[in-house]
């Protein structure tokens, strides 16, 4: 590992660990470019995560202070936890599912295939499937994805089996075990799955991809990388010039610490990065850095989501294995006739009984919520991911009334759900309960929206400077050596689990990084 | 120190736990799942700052908003447990005493002691109460993140030390057909 001087500033600084940071660190390290990667917590091992839901979700989760309004429920059920994301190296990928897939050629060229919405600022991204496919690819032989590159599917654990024949009773044709960037065999110096469930609290085996065992040791084998945990970023400075010079950030000690650097990119997932660029206004930048388009903040998108679960008269267990074990895929095309554009991913999930208690109706009490922990081992379970509407009045803003640890103003998430959106859950908690009707289900229990896992769209891309922040490399347009390497650059949200396609762009974005450096146009 | 001075102090100290400790005791039925999980079957919990009768009062009351029919009662009894540790807070213990008062009064007298309607009725009068959701949030913790309840709900909790479900029962469901080997191969091939 490489130690990079705090007043050199030929690095590019990286902040955040998770998939667009990590792999961005890895990505650069091996093309022989040195990288200080700054992570806001600390660094666990596939030894030291707990399988005990409480106790991980103490470890791993981003606890500092935020705050929510809106209408959407989350804010009423958590008022300071909008979203469940990771503070630790290899940040949210300790704590994702593995569901990989690639965005939809139509998903990308929202606007025109939607058209025009009110109340929603949908708009079509600067790239489509074809020019991303080629690094789809790489990401997927990179992740080990599942029916790619020769790897063979999961074997689906009891939840699937209950989804599959619930599926295709219905009619559904697309379901299976998925596309998973969970070992099926021995691969990559890795495991393969031992279908111990527990795939949210980092997984002790390492069959599941994370930068934090895969993309970040790849890195300091190259003796190019200078990953610092426990270094909480709370400015990017910049000079005369308009150009990034430095990252200050609080290290473990409390001590504020000034990084110098050649190139800046944020990748601290959709809430902290906007708020980084909020809080690191300056004279020249008084709107926020890179915010000329005003764009900073807004069309925060956290998908569609909700959870079915149902009881039957016979055991399912479905904690045991994958959590997220197999897909339905059908309601994911674009069929405006349902009554709403985009469309949703039907995803078995599971939760053990502590945080099936905290969330399958949170507030909720009485007989109606003890008879479903009752049916609790003869339940199975499905999660919902839809494309949810990009809003502008949808927002990530600074509450300068209530400071964080460091006296830094805490981030503000509002949220209301469009139309478009409550049509969609509507149609998905129908067709839900329908595949668990289809095999018997004695009661189906419609759960709403967790704390969000896919924080998306606070940077868009565009082409047009006046309507995004970010170009379709995730270079800003104002700062030309700044760049966002997360899912804030996402310009819609598409039905998908982002992860695959933030690896993907920070695949390619190292290779456009790396050439402006060799061109020095940047 | 002679043998009458040492009966006075075993007596004063007697009298000390007699006056100041609350005990809330029970015992788990010989049919339920958690008897084989706990050394013995009767529990007893010695509260340290609530009275007897808030333990009391928030053992019915726990079992009030999340009525199980089978649940031990030495589960709720984790509830009085944490909230007798919370209640060290001078301004918890005195939201905790108040509540007491509250749904004692709601209930005609004795909430711990009322019917389950009347029972429930008070619970859902005091609804709005900065008492009722601090009871209440501390009931999902408390009731559901335990070894007792983990066995008495049939969910197995860490699966890391017994080397998962591979061989242990992840795809044993047999009441529904086998999805074909295409959508879910099998263990074993790969």
């Amino acid at each position: 590992m490489a130690a990079i001087a705090h007043n050199d500033d030929t690095a590019v600084v990286i902040i955040g660990s998770g998939a667009g940071g990590g792999t961005l660190a890895n990505e650069l390290c091996q093309k022989g470019i040195k990288v200080v990667l700054l992570e806001a917590g600390k660094r666990e091992s596939s030894q030291t995560f707990i399988q005990d839901e409480w106790e991980s979700f103490n470890q791993l989760a981003w606890l500092d202070k935020r705050t929510t309004s809106g209408n959407w429920r989350v804010a009423t059920d958590f008022p300071n936890l909008p979203a469940w994301t990771c503070k630790t190296v290899g940040g949210t990928t300790t704590h994702w599912a593995g569901a990989s897939l690639r965005l939809q050629e139509h998903e990308f060229k929202a606007l025109t295939n939607y058209g025009k919405l009110e109340g929603a600022n949908l708009a079509d991204w600067p790239i489509g499937l074809a020019e991303l496919a080629p690094y789809y690819a790489k990401a997927e032989h990179k992740m080990g994805v599942t029916r790619t590159n020769g790897n063979p599917g999961l074997p689906g654990n009891n939840n699937f089996k209950v989804l599959y024949n619930g599926a295709t009773k219905l009619g559904y044709t697309k379901c299976s075990t998925g596309h998973m960037a969970i070992n099926s065999k021995f691969r990559d110096h890795r495991s393969s799955c031992l279908q111990m469930g527990f795939c949210f609290q980092g997984c002790k085996s390492g069959a599941k991809w994370s930068t934090l065992y895969t993309e970040i040791p790849l890195a300091e084998e190259t003796g190019h990388l200078d990953l610092r945990p426990q270094s909480h970023v709370v400015q990017i400075e910049t000079n005369a010039a308009g150009k990034a010079t430095a990252v200050v950030y609080v290290d473990a000690a409390g001590k504020t610490q000034r990084q110098k650097a050649r190139i800046v990119a944020v990748a601290a997932n959709s809430i902290e990065t906007p708020r980084l660029l909020l809080n690191s206004a300056s004279n020249q930048f008084p709107d926020g850095l890179a915010n000329s388009s005003g764009q900073v903040g807004r069309n925060y998108m956290r998908h569609l989501t909700a959870s079915v679960y149902a009881v039957f008269d016979e055991p399912v267990h479905m904690w045991r294995g994958t959590t997220m074990a197999g897909i339905i895929q059908d309601e994911a095309a674009l069929k405006p006739s349902r009554g709403f554009v985009g469309g949703y991913e039907m995803e078995t999930i599971s939760l053990g009984l502590p945080f099936m208690a905290a969330f399958i109706n949170p507030g909720a009490w009485g007989s109606d919520f003890t008879a479903a922990l009752d049916g609790y081992t003869n339940m199975a379970g499905m999660w919902i991911v839809g494309e949810d509407m990009p809003r502008e009045t949808n927002r990530v803003t600074l509450n300068t009334a209530v400071k964080d640890q460091f006296g830094q103003p805490v981030p503000n998430v509002h949220y209301d759900d469009h139309a478009n959106d409550l049509a969609m859950r509507a149609h998905a908690f129908q067709q839900g309960g329908n595949v668990y009707r289809a095999v018997g289900a004695k009661s189906v229990i419609e759960t709403p929206p967790y704390p969000s896992t896919h924080n998306l769209g606070t940077a868009r891309m565009s082409n047009d400077p006046k309507l995004g922040v970010v170009n379709k490399h995730g270079q800003t347009h104002d700062v030309k050596n700044l760049f966002i390497s997360d899912g804030s650059q996402f310009t819609t949200s598409a039905a998908e689990n982002p992860t695959l396609t933030i690896v993907t762009l920070a695949i390619r974005q190292a290779d456009y990084i790396a050439s402006a450096m060799s061109k020095q146009t940047v | 120190m002679d043998e009458g001075a040492s009966q006075q102090n075993a007596l004063t100290r007697r009298d000390m736990i007699r006056r100041t400790a609350a005990v809330l005791t029970g015992t788990i039925a010989a049919t339920s799942a958690l008897a084989t999980l706990a050394p013995t079957r009767a529990w007893a919990l010695e509260l340290q700052t609530l009275s007897q009768h808030d333990g009391e009062t928030i053992l019915a009351f726990g079992q009030t908003l999340y009525p199980h029919a089978t649940l031990p009662t030495a589960v709720y009894a984790m509830l009085v447990k944490d909230l007798d540790v919370a209640a060290k807070d001078p301004a918890t213990a005195s939201l905790l005493r108040d509540g007491t008062a509250s749904l004692d009064s709601a209930a005609g007298g004795n909430f711990a002691a009322a019917t389950p309607a009347a029972r429930l009725a008070a619970a859902k009068a005091i609804e709005k109460t900065a008492y009722f959701a601090k009871v209440r949030s501390t009931c999902i913790t408390s009731l559901y993140n335990n070894e007792l309840a983990f066995a008495h709900f049939g969910y197995q909790g860490a699966s890391w030390p017994k080397g998962g479900y591979i061989h242990r029962g992840f795809n044993d469901l047999t009441w529904l057909p086998n999805p074909p080997a295409a959508a879910s191969p099998t263990v074993g091939v790969l």
